[in-house]
C-alpha cells in the first residue's frame, strides 16, 4: 500500500511520458481487438445465418435431378413432416424483347416456398409473390441497367417469355459477389420447362432444401447413402459454409498485421522505457540510500509501468472496437453474410490482457536494470550509467521469446508456420545485432586522424563506452524490417488480386455449345476465335486399381477432388495460361493402350497421385484408363477456359461433348450484335462478356485492396512514433554532451554535424539491414503462409529504408536544436 | 558504534591497480560528531560509501551498530540503512517529483509505516528545521538552503542511529552553510545520533568533536 502511494507520487511529472511509452502497445491492442472481434462477428453471423445461407436446415446438391434413391429418402422425410423446396441454378443468356439487348444471367428456378428461412426483399414488395402464380421473373437491378429495361418488360430466356415483376433488394445467403458472373434472375420452377434450356449435358446445379430437424445422425445417414451418388449433403451447422478462400486469406493477412503491430508496440515500449529508466537513475539511487530494497524499487516502477500499460491497452481496445465497426463496411461485398458488428467481450478482454502482458515483459527488461543501480550513484553520478546493465535479465528475455513463439503459433495459419515465424524473428534480431557489432568495429577501424574533428567525434560515439549503437540499430532495424516486410507482403498479395483484371487473350467466352453447333458458331464469330476447347464430362472411377468408393472410405485424397465432376479437354499443345511443372508434356504422341494424362498440379496433390499413377475415368459410363505423365501450373486468375485434366488427341473424340469458345471481338457494339445473333440462333449457348466480369471483379478487388491498404497503413502510422522513441533512447545524454561542448565553445554547426554523423550512421545501418532482411522475411511469408510468389519491390523498400534513416537523422538534428534551446547553465544545473 | 578495520579499496584501471583507500582503521563511539577531512582525491567519498554500506571494500571490514556489513547482501544492507542510517548529500538529492513533506516521509513509508503517522512525523521534523510552512512545495520551488534542510529533515525522520553527511554545505553560501551545520549539531544534541561529516572545509570540520584526516587514501595524524 505504501509502495503504491510512493509509486503514484513519484510518477507525478513523468506519468505522461511513461503513458506515451507504455501507450505504444495501444495500436497493437487495437489491431488485435479489431481483428478478433471482427472474426468473431463473422463466425457468429455465419452461424446465425447459415440456415438462410443454404435456404434450409439441410441441402442436397447434385448435377442433375435427384437420383431415385435420394428421391425416396427425401419422400420418407417428407412423410415425417419435413418441408421441401427446390432451387435449380444455371447460366443462360437473357434478352430484353423491348430493347433487344442481351446479357448472361444466373437463372434460379425456385419452388413457391423458397426460401424456407429468411425472406427475400423485392421492389415492389409484392413482386416475389407473383412468382407463385405467373410466368414472371424477379431480377437484380444491375440487369435492368445492362439491358436498358424496366419493370414490366418481357424477358426471353431460351424459348420462354417472362414479365419482369420487380427487382431484388436482398436475398438471404447470397453475397453480392455472387452477382459477379451475371445478375440473378429468379423464375418459378414451373416456368423451367418452357425455356427448354436444360438439355442433356447442360451445366446446372440442382439443390433440394429441407426444413427438418437436422440431427448429426440424420446427416451421417444421408451422407453415407448419397455420397456415392454424387449428391452433396450440407447442413446449416457447417459453419464455414461459403467462407471463401479469399476471406481466409484476408484473415491470415490480418493475423500477420496484428502480430506485427503488437511487436512494433513492444519495441516502442522497450525503447521508451529504456529512456525512462535512464531518467530515474538518480531517484532510484536516493531511494536505495533511504533503505529501499531491490524488491521495493522494482515494485514501485513495475507498478507504474503496469498502470500506464493498462491505460494504454484500454485506449487501444477502444480504438480497436471503433475499427471493428468500420471493417464490415469496407469489405461488405466480400463477405457471404451480413455482418452485424457488436461488442465481443472475449476479444476485448483477450486483447487487453495480451497487450498488457506483452508491454510488461518488453518493459521489464529495462526496468530490471533499475534494481541494479547502486546507492553510490547518489554520491557519484557516473556509477549510474555504468551499472545500468540489462545483460543478466535472462528470465524476461525467455518469457518474451516464449510469448512471441506462442503468439506466432496462435496467429499463423498453421502451427509449424508460427514456429517458423518466431525462428525467423530470432534470426533477424541476431543479424541486426551482428550488424551493430560490425558497425562499432568498423567505426573504430576506419576512423582516421586526418578527418575533420566533428566527423571523428560523431563516429567515435559509435564505439565509445556506453554507446547506443546496439540498442538503436536493433530497434530501428527491427522496426524497419517489420514495416518493409508488411509492405512487401501487402504489395504482393494485392498484385496477385490484380492479376484478375489483367487482359487475357480473348474478351468473350461462349459455353454450353453443343458439338453440332460448334462449326456454325465458329463461322459466326469468324476470325475472332482464339481457342476452341471441347469439354467432356467425366468422373474418376479408380486410382491405381483402387475404386473411388474405397479411396473415400480410406480417406485417401481430398473428398472434393475424388468426387467432383471433371470437365476435361483434349489437345496436343499447351495454352498460354499454363506450364508444365513436372514430367513431360505428351504433345502429339499417338496414345497406346493407356492414354497419357496431364493434371493441374494442385488437383494432383489433392488426389494424392504422382507421375506414373494410373487413373481410370468414368466417361459417361465408359471406363477410360490413363497414366499421369505431367502436371501443370495453371494461372486461374486469367479468365480463360482453364481445365484440370487434359487428354491427348485420339482418346475422347467419340465421347459426347460440348465446346467452349474463347474469342476476341473488337468493340462492344460488335459484341452486342454478335451476342444477339448467337442467342437468336442457339438459345442454349451462353456468352460471358469477360470485360464485364473483369470490371465487377475489379470493383470488388478495389474494395478489398482498400481494406488491406488501410490496415497496412495503420501499422505504418504506428511505426513512426515507435521508431522515433527507439532512436531517441539516449538522446538526452547526447544533448548533455552537446551542451558541454557548447560551453567549451563549439558552434551550432559543429554540434549538429557531430550528431548528424552519429545518427546518420546508426540510421542507415539499422534501416538498410532491416529492409534487406525484409526481402527474405516477405519471401518466406508469401511462400509459406500465402502460397504465392514474391516479386521484390526494390524502390519502395529502399524508400522505407530512407524514411527510417531520415527519422533517425531528424532525431539527431532535433537534438542539436535542443542543445541551443537552453543556456549552458540551465542544462548543467539540471544535472 | 562504527568500526572500520583495515579498509582497503582498489580499482582496476587497465593493467594498473589504483589504491584509493589503504588499510584505514578507526572507531567512532555512539553519539559523537566526527568529521572526515582531506583534499580532493584523498578518498573521502569512497570511505563514506564503504562506511554506509553503499559499496563493498576490496578487503577489511565495517561494523555498523554491531553488524558486519560484509556479511550482509545488498538488500539487507538497504534494510539496515532504512532503519539506522540517514544521509545528507552535497547536491541535496531530493526526489524532484515529491513535495517536501513526501520526500521526508519516504524512508518511513519504505519501512512500512502507515501514511498518517508518517506524514505527522514528517511535518513535525520539517517544523523543527524551520520549514513548517513549506511542506507542500516541490524541490524546484525551494532555495538551496531550504532544499538541504528538507534533506536533513528526511535524514532525521526515522531517528537514525548514525547520520552521514557528504559535503552538506558544498553547494551553499557561507552563511547558509553555517546555519546547516548548526542545525546538524542541534539535532545531534537532541537525538543522540552519531554524525559523520565529510568535508574539505577545515573550518567546518573543526566544529566536530573529532577529526579524521585522510591523505592519499591513508589516515594521517
Amino acid at each position: 500500500m505504501n509502495l503504491a502511494r510512493i509509486a503514484w507520487r513519484e510518477s507525478r511529472t513523468t506519468r505522461r511520458r511513461l503513458f506515451l511509452y507504455m501507450g505504444s502497445i495501444a495500436f497493437g491492442v487495437a489491431a488485435l481487438v479489431a481483428i478478433d472481434s471482427f472474426a468473431a462477428n463473422v463466425t457468429q453471423s455465419v452461424r446465425e445465418q447459415s440456415r438462410s445461407l443454404i435456404g434450409g436446415d439441410l441441402s442436397l446438391t447434385s448435377r442433375g435431378p435427384l437420383p431415385p434413391v435420394a428421391r425416396a429418402l427425401v419422400d420418407s422425410l417428407r412423410a415425417k413432416g419435413a418441408r421441401e423446396a427446390h432451387v435449380t441454378s444455371f447460366a443462360s443468356m437473357a434478352v430484353d424483347r423491348r430493347t433487344g439487348l442481351t446479357r448472361l444471367v444466373q437463372v434460379r428456378a425456385i419452388t413457391p416456398n423458397f426460401p424456407l428461412y429468411g425472406a427475400v426483399v423485392t421492389d415492389p414488395s409484392r413482386a416475389w409473390k407473383t412468382l407463385d402464380t405467373q410466368e414472371a421473373v424477379v431480377v437484380d437491378p444491375a440487369l435492368l441497367v445492362a439491358l436498358d429495361g424496366h419493370v414490366g418488360d418481357t424477358l426471353a430466356l431460351g424459348y420462354g417469355r417472362f414479365v419482369i415483376a420487380g427487382t431484388l433488394r436482398t436475398v438471404p445467403g447470397d453475397a453480392a459477389i455472387a452477382a459477379a458472373i451475371g445478375p440473378r434472375v429468379f423464375i418459378p420452377e414451373a416456368g423451367l420447362a418452357v425455356t427448354q434450356l436444360l438439355t442433356f449435358g447442360s451445366r446446372a446445379e440442382y439443390k433440394t432444401v429441407l426444413g427438418v430437424n437436422a440431427t448429426p445422425a440424420l446427416e451421417t445417414r444421408l451422407r453415407n447413402r448419397l455420397d456415392t451418388l454424387h449428391v452433396r449433403v450440407q447442413s446449416a451447422t457447417d459453419t464455414d459454409t461459403g467462407l471463401t478462400d479469399a476471406v481466409k486469406r484476408l484473415r491470415n493477412f490480418l493475423g500477420v498485421v496484428a502480430l506485427v503491430s503488437l511487436l512494433l508496440g513492444g519495441i516502442g515500449v522497450a525503447s521508451g522505457v529504456r529512456a525512462f529508466v535512464r531518467r530515474k537513475i538518480d531517484t532510484v539511487a536516493i531511494l536505495r540510500c533511504l533503505g529501499a530494497t531491490t524488491r521495493q524499487i522494482l515494485l514501485i516502477y513495475v507498478g507504474q509501468a503496469a498502470a500506464m500499460g493498462l491505460i494504454g491497452a484500454a485506449a487501444g481496445a477502444l480504438l480497436g472496437v471503433g475499427l471493428q465497426f468500420g471493417l464490415p463496411l469496407a469489405i461488405r461485398d466480400f463477405l457471404p453474410v451480413d455482418v452485424d458488428p457488436h461488442l465481443v467481450p472475449g476479444a476485448i478482454g483477450f486483447g487487453l490482457l495480451l497487450g498488457l502482458w506483452v508491454a510488461l515483459w518488453f518493459a521489464l527488461r529495462p526496468l530490471l536494470a533499475l534494481g541494479s543501480i547502486s546507492p553510490l550513484a547518489a554520491l557519484r553520478r557516473e556509477y549510474g550509467d555504468e551499472k545500468l546493465r540489462e545483460g543478466r535479465a535472462i528470465f524476461p528475455a525467455l518469457v518474451l521469446a516464449a510469448t512471441v513463439l506462442a503468439l506466432s503459433v496462435a496467429r499463423a495459419p498453421r502451427p509449424r508456420l508460427g514456429v517458423g515465424i518466431a525462428l525467423g524473428i530470432g534470426v533477424v534480431l541476431l543479424a541486426l545485432w551482428a550488424g551493430a557489432v560490425a558497425l562499432s568495429w568498423l567505426a573504430r577501424r576506419i576512423t582516421r586522424s586526418g578527418w575533420p574533428y566533428v566527423i571523428r567525434q560523431g563516429v567515435a560515439n559509435l564505439y565509445r563506452p556506453a554507446n547506443q549503437t546496439r540498442a538503436v540499430v536493433l530497434s530501428l532495424g527491427f522496426g524497419a524490417f517489420l514495416i518493409a516486410t508488411l509492405y512487401l507482403v501487402q504489395t504482393n498479395v494485392l498484385r496477385e488480386l490484380n492479376v484478375a483484371t489483367d487482359a487475357s487473350r480473348g474478351n468473350v467466352l461462349f459455353f454450353d455449345v453443343q458439338s453440332d453447333q460448334a462449326l456454325g458458331l465458329d463461322s459466326m464469330v469468324g476470325r475472332g476465335v482464339v481457342e476452341t476447347a471441347p469439354l467432356v464430362t467425366m468422373r474418376i472411377a479408380s486410382i491405381n486399381g483402387v475404386a473411388i468408393g474405397e479411396l473415400q472410405r480410406a480417406k485417401k485424397g481430398a473428398a472434393w477432388a475424388l468426387r467432383r465432376e471433371y470437365r476435361s479437354t483434349y489437345r496436343d499443345t499447351l495454352v498460354g495460361s499454363e506450364h508444365v511443372v513436372a514430367g513431360r508434356w505428351f504433345g502429339k504422341d499417338p496414345p497406346g493402350d493407356t492414354a497419357e494424362l496431364s493434371l493441374e498440379a494442385d488437383v494432383a496433390k489433392e488426389l494424392g497421385v504422382t507421375l506414373g499413377s494410373r487413373i481410370t475415368w468414368d466417361v459417361q459410363g465408359v471406363p477410360v484408363p490413363t497414366r499421369l505423365t505431367s502436371t501443370r501450373d495453371v494461372d486461374w486468375a486469367r479468365f480463360e477456359p482453364n481445365i484440370f485434366a487434359v487428354f491427348p488427341n485420339g482418346v475422347l473424340e467419340h465421347a459426347p461433348h460440348q465446346v467452349v469458345v474463347l474469342a476476341n471481338v473488337p468493340n462492344s457494339a460488335t459484341l452486342s450484335r454478335l451476342q444477339r445473333a448467337v442467342v437468336d440462333r442457339y438459345p442454349n449457348v451462353s456468352t460471358v462478356d469477360l470485360t464485364l466480369v473483369r470490371d465487377t471483379i475489379g470493383r470488388i478487388v478495389r474494395k478489398v485492396t482498400l481494406a488491406i491498404r488501410f490496415l497496412a497503413l495503420f501499422s505504418l502510422a504506428l511505426a513512426i512514433p515507435v521508431l522515433f522513441s527507439s532512436a531517441s533512447t539516449s538522446r538526452r545524454d547526447r544533448v548533455r554532451e552537446g551542451v558541454l561542448l557548447k560551453t567549451l565553445g563549439a558552434s551550432r554547426a559543429q554540434i549538429q554535424a557531430i550528431m548528424l554523423a552519429e545518427y546518420a550512421a546508426l540510421g542507415l545501418v539499422g534501416a538498410l539491414t532491416g529492409v534487406l532482411l525484409s526481402f527474405a522475411g516477405a519471401w518466406a511469408l508469401l511462400h509459406f503462409a500465402f502460397e504465392s510468389s514474391f516479386t521484390p519491390a526494390i524502390l519502395p523498400a529502399l524508400g522505407i529504408a530512407l524514411i527510417c534513416a531520415a527519422l533517425a537523422i531528424l532525431i539527431g538534428v532535433l537534438g542539436g536544436r535542443d542543445v541551443f534551446a537552453e543556456t549552458p547553465i540551465t542544462a548543467l544545473r539540471a544535472e | 558504534m562504527l568500526v572500520a578495520r583495515e579498509l582497503t579499496k582498489e580499482y582496476q584501471s587497465g593493467a594498473r591497480t589504483l589504491t584509493v583507500l589503504d588499510a584505514v582503521s578507526f572507531d567512532i563511539p555512539q553519539g559523537t560528531f566526527v568529521s572526515i577531512v582531506g583534499p580532493s582525491g584523498s578518498g573521502k567519498t569512497t570511505l563514506l560509501g564503504l562506511l554506509a554500506g553503499l559499496d563493498t571494500p576490496t578487503s577489511g571490514s565495517v561494523i555498523l551498530d554491531g553488524a558486519d556489513l560484509a556479511t550482509l547482501d545488498e538488500d539487507r544492507r538497504a534494510k539496515l540503512r532504512g532503519e539506522k542510517v540517514g544521509f545528507v548529500f552535497q547536491s541535496f538529492q531530493l526526489i524532484p517529483t515529491l513535495t517536501a513533506l513526501e520526500n521526508v516521509s519516504v524512508p518511513l513509508e519504505l519501512r512500512g509505516e502507515r501514511e498518517s503517522p508518517a506524514a505527522e512525523r514528517a511535518r513535525d521534523v520539517l517544523g523543527r528545521v524551520g520549514l513548517g510552512d513549506r511542506v507542500g512545495h516541490f524541490p524546484a520551488q525551494l532555495s538551496g538552503g531550504e532544499q538541504q534542510r528538507v534533506a536533513i529533515a528526511r535524514a532525521f525522520a526515522n531517528q537514525p542511529r548514525i547520520l552521514f553527511a557528504d559535503e552538506p554545505t558544498g553547494n551553499l553560501d557561507a552563511a547558509t552553510g553555517l546555519r546547516i551545520v548548526e542545525l546538524l549539531e542541534s539535532l545531534n544534541g537532541e537525538s543522540g545520533s552519531t554524525i559523520v561529516l565529510v568535508t574539505h572545509d577545515l573550518g567546518l570540520a573543526g566544529r566536530a568533536l573529532r577529526m579524521i584526516k585522510l591523505a592519499d587514501g591513508r589516515v594521517v595524524p
